[in-house]
């Protein structure tokens, strides 16, 4: 056994493969926060909530209507979608003209609301939901057993932040949704649609954040509190990578992920600091964040 | 005009927080119990409302029966000591509440005892683990009722190291109950001559993913894995050592889980899992008729052993009330509660029992063996029965609690 | 004098009165509590409403002021005015510390770095072993005042606490109503043009912050004093959220707004304690409904009704 900092290096190799499983939620959340937060100049506390949202949906799609996990990955960001756009559009667009902190107040009350209704409904235990058949059992990849549902999951997430990296960046409805972010009355001159663009883009940072909330389900116990758990932390992860850059949060959010994964192996009990200490570091050396577009 | 209106609007504002300064005093006294539980938080189910529903249950079935008028609050802790104390301090000041049940969350117990000390009234602590109830924080206002971590460690710990377990390794939540938790299990598994090869100690609360120390566990070589945490974390924790294939190398220890945990993992995860509980729906008819009670007021949630406590211990109070008069009980918490370990318990949850000196009720303790799909014939038919632990072996010793208002 | 207008004295005066008269009426700890409250959500409203700075962590500086004054109170023995002053001073150490990490960024950054570096301090208070984690610190003795006034009885540890709060709103009234005070209203109009003016709007700032989170601490130690009991909740993110929410409901940026969010929201969380999971909901919703339809609070839609700034 090759031995690392003392460390069997077994042990060192399987915590980084879960630091990167981690990091698959960190970037899709923090990816979608961006995507939102980029067109809507709104940061959504309530993403959170929607994730679980996400992770209740495929569950009630399971036991109610018995549709299981594969078509869930599709149907529940569909369903929690279609919820963000009736959001935006009720309560969400009124905001625009007022003062970004309003947003941020709103959609924290959103949380709220959500999470306590979630929690009255089915309470705090967590609910049971099963790992799909075809992705039940492990791996033995020599330096450790790996689930193959976790493996799943690193992948579905890459692909997931990818594609949507490449529609923004390399796509002309991307290049079309940029522009509107820096300039709208210009865009809408152009006869694109704009308030549209903005509620479907809501929308699509919402189901972002459901897909995530799937994917969460078999892992985590479906339960109301799985939102807040991680907001925090994800926010940091926001802040870290800077609010601007979309690839920031995808490479922030899984570097985030195996820093925190590796504190777990040296000193565990630290490991729920070590993303704000990195923050603070961050801050006090590069305040816009490591991709953030200056201030 | 603009002061009138100000203060119209300011007094109409305050309305809602008016309330009368004198305790309640009724023509002929009322009985006030009031239970402070977590009705929203991850001890819902395992406490919470099915908790009040059980107390109810004694009050309907003795109170108007035996002359005895009796009230029934109820309210959430939140998990929150500061919120505990400042309700309790309200309920005891301003709403003539004689009696504070359940409390789960041994932080929050252990905030509350000193309270209800000051005040000189009753405390049956039905929910809480610590042992520290009855050992450095015992106090003569005060009785455990169902359970402690010294049991729990016994019980479950003790069994697994006879059938072989004789390396651990803990993932324990990281405060007082976690650790309480651990170290008495400790004390057990090396005293049966094994030992401890390492542990994890996870934030709490907030930790979800216990994926890194489940790895860490496996590769120490430990045979058993003992799991000094409850509720989700308990749920979490096995859903996650199961997708690690860490049940196929290692046995796990769940040393504090209920009925409740087990239906929200589903059989085919918690097969297997040896936990303890001292009580069951299914052990005896007794346990099967008050089953019968609960189970059309909480139908999702089938009662444990918490559940049972509450009842019993209301059931109890109410009888010792009963022989002491209603305004005598109200006096004095110290003296009813020695008026309750004087009296024998016997009620169909536990049967005849006991409550010792230092306030610990005295019941057996089950170590049960959650069944696999197949061995289960019914709804909630989960635990089958591995070993009994009679009552007075059940608690720790009262020579070596220490308990500071026992003479010796 | 404090710099009131007419209508503002005489609402000063009436609820100095209310204050005066309420305890004999209503349970004074309740009061109590509705106090220490207000103290905090004033003390976050000179943030807030004065330098336009949404702090979503203030939960830090008033938890931390809380373990502080009943660390010292139970295992130091010291007066109570001493053991309240550690609390602020707690609360001003922090605040400079996280001010001056925080205070580079302003707007929406500003809130998600405070509610980060807040995080951070509630971790570090659930592992440091002073804290005493999830059990907190409890049966803290309310001691004497002075050496000679004993706190222990409920009424008379009442006044301290009525003292301690009018001392504060009057500390805070004083501040913007200063030179100081000016120059903050004046960046938070229009920063650009206050450093073009030649203030240094970042050491503004950061002292108001300073300022605020003293008034925080003496907050949070007022309440570990009351109650005998400093917990983690103290210091957990939904008690900053609490903070926002009773200075949003009474009114952003008036004097009086946030004393009257602090009794409303005290009373609701008194009387749904009952309701249980049915509080978050509620307090969720009056803060969407405060946020979309109610923007002035409450006393600043009295204050509009009247044409009065309040």
């Amino acid at each position: 056994m090759i031995m690392i900092f003392g460390i069997p290096g077994p042990l060192l190799f399987g915590q980084l493969l879960l630091g990167l499983i981690n990091g698959a939620f960190y970037a899709m959340l923090s990816l979608g926060l961006a995507v939102i937060f980029g067109m809507l100049n709104i940061i959504n506390f309530a993403h959170g909530a929607l994730f679980m949202m996400g992770a209740f949906a495929a569950w009630m799609l399971l036991n109610y209507v018995g549709i299981g996990y594969f078509p869930a990955l599709i149907l529940a960001p569909l369903i929690v979608g279609i919820f963000g756009v009736i959001l935006e559009k009720t309560i969400i667009s009124r905001l625009y003209k007022l003062d970004h902190l309003y947003g941020l107040l709103l959609t924290f009350g959103l949380s709220l609301v959500i999470e306590g209704l979630f929690r009255n409904a089915y309470g705090s235990s967590g609910l049971p939901y099963r790992i799909p058949d075809v992705l039940q059992g492990a791996t033995d990849l020599g330096f450790m057993f790996m689930p193959n549902y976790r493996g799943w999951v690193v992948l579905a997430a890459l692909v997931v932040c990818l594609s949507t990296w490449a529609i923004i960046e390399k796509t002309s409805l991307g290049a079309t949704l940029r522009a509107a972010t820096e300039n709208a009355p210009l865009v809408a001159a152009f006869g694109v649609n704009v308030p549209r663009m903005v509620t479907l883009t809501y929308g699509a940072g919402v189901a972002l954040a459901a897909f995530a909330g799937v994917l969460a389900a078999p892992i985590y116990s479906v339960n109301p509190n799985m939102g807040s758990n991680f907001i925090n932390t994800v926010f940091a992860v926001v802040v870290i990578g800077g609010m601007g850059s979309i690839m920031g949060s995808i490479v922030t959010g899984f570097g985030l992920g195996v820093v925190e994964g590796l504190t777990k192996v040296f000193y565990p009990q630290a490991s729920a600091t070590v993303v704000f200490v990195v923050m603070v570091i961050v801050l006090l050396a590069r305040p816009r964040g490591l991709f953030g577009k200056a201030a | 005009m603009t002061i009138s209106r100000r203060s119209m609007l300011t007094a109409a504002a305050m309305l809602p927080a008016l309330a009368p300064l004198r305790p309640a005093r009724a023509q002929s006294p009322v009985i006030k119990i009031g239970v402070l539980n977590d009705l929203s938080g991850p001890y819902m189910n395992t406490g919470g409302p099915t908790s009040v529903i059980c107390v109810k249950q004694a009050v309907e079935e003795f109170a108007s029966a035996n002359g005895l008028t009796v009230e029934v609050l109820s309210a959430d802790h939140q998990n929150k000591p500061d919120l505990a104390v400042s309700i309790t301090r309200q309920w005891f000041d301003r709403d003539g509440v004689d009696v504070l049940m359940d409390v789960p969350t041994s932080s929050v117990a252990l905030a509350v005892q000193s309270v209800v000390k000051e005040k000189n009234k009753i405390f049956l602590a039905v929910g809480p683990a610590t042992v520290a109830l009855t050992t450095s924080q015992c106090s003569p206002n005060m009785i455990t009722w169902v359970y402690d971590t010294y049991m729990l460690a016994k019980s479950t710990g003790g069994a697994m190291v006879k059938a072989g377990g004789d390396s651990w390794y803990f993932l324990t939540a990281d405060y007082a109950f976690g650790k309480q938790l651990q170290s008495d299990t400790t004390g057990f598994v090396k005293a049966a001559g094994g030992k401890v090869l390492g542990s994890a100690a996870y934030p709490f609360p907030g930790t979800t993913d216990f994926s890194s120390f489940l790895v860490q566990a496996q590769s120490s070589g430990a045979k058993v894995l003992g799991l000094a945490n409850a509720g989700g974390d308990t749920v979490n924790s096995i859903k996650q050592a199961n997708e690690f294939g860490v049940n196929k190398s290692m046995k796990i220890a769940a040393l504090l889980m209920f009925i409740n945990d087990v239906h929200a993992l589903g059989l085919d995860v918690a097969k297997g899992l040896v936990l303890t509980e001292s009580f069951y729906w299914d052990l005896n008819d007794g346990t099967r008729s008050f089953t019968n009670k609960i189970r059309p007021k909480s139908p999702n949630n089938w009662p444990n052993m918490i559940h049972a406590g509450c009842y019993s211990a209301t059931l109890h109070y109410l009888k010792v009330a009963h022989a002491m008069g209603a305004a005598e009980a109200k006096k004095s918490g110290v003296d009813t509660v020695n008026r309750m370990k004087q009296m024998p318990v016997e009620d169909e949850c536990f049967g005849k029992t006991t409550i010792r000196e230092d306030g610990r009720h005295l019941v057996p303790a089950y170590l049960f063996q959650v069944k696999t799909p197949a061995e289960s014939k019914g709804p909630w038919d989960y635990y089958k029965l591995q070993v009994t632990t009679p009552a007075d072996e059940a608690a720790l010793p009262l020579a070596e609690g220490h308990c500071a208002f026992i003479k010796a | 004098m404090f710099g009131f207008s007419r209508s503002q004295s005489i609402a000063f005066v009436l609820m100095v009165v209310l204050i005066v008269v309420s305890p004999f009426v209503l349970y004074p700890v309740f009061l109590m509590r509705v106090l220490c409250t207000a103290l905090f959500a004033s003390a976050f409203n000179l943030m807030l409403g004065y330098v336009g700075l949404l702090s979503f962590g203030h939960a830090a500086f008033f938890g931390m002021g809380s373990y502080v004054t009943a660390w010292t109170m139970k295992f130091w023995h010291v007066d109570a005015s001493i053991a309240i002053i550690f609390g602020g001073a707690t609360g001003a150490a922090f605040g400079l510390v996280l001010g001056y990490l925080a205070i580079r960024r302003s707007g929406i950054y500003f809130a998600m770095i405070t509610l980060a570096l807040a995080q951070m301090v509630y971790f570090f208070c659930l592992e440091a072993p002073f804290t005493g984690g999830e059990d907190g610190i409890q049966q803290v003795p309310r001691g004497y005042l002075f050496g000679f006034i004993d706190l222990s009885n409920d009424m008379t540890m009442y006044w301290v606490v009525a003292a301690v709060f009018v001392g504060g709103f009057l500390m805070i009234h004083r501040i913007i109503h200063s030179p100081f005070g000016q120059v903050l209203k004046g960046i938070r109009e229009n920063e650009p043009r206050a450093t073009s003016l030649g203030y240094r709007t970042d050491d503004y700032k950061l002292i108001a912050f300073v300022l605020s989170c003293m008034l925080s601490g003496v907050a949070g130690g007022t309440k570990a004093l009351v109650f005998g009991i400093a917990t983690l909740t103290d210091v957990h993110y939904s008690t900053s959220g609490e903070v926002v929410l009773t200075t949003l409901l009474g009114g952003l940026g008036t004097v009086f707004g946030p004393a009257m969010g602090a009794l409303v929201v005290t009373s609701m969380e008194n009387y749904l304690a009952q309701a249980g999971a049915w509080v978050t909901v509620i307090q969720g919703a009056i803060f969407m409904l405060c946020v979309l339809a109610f923007r002035r609070g409450i006393i600043g839609e009295i204050g509009a009704f009247f044409r009065l700034a309040l």
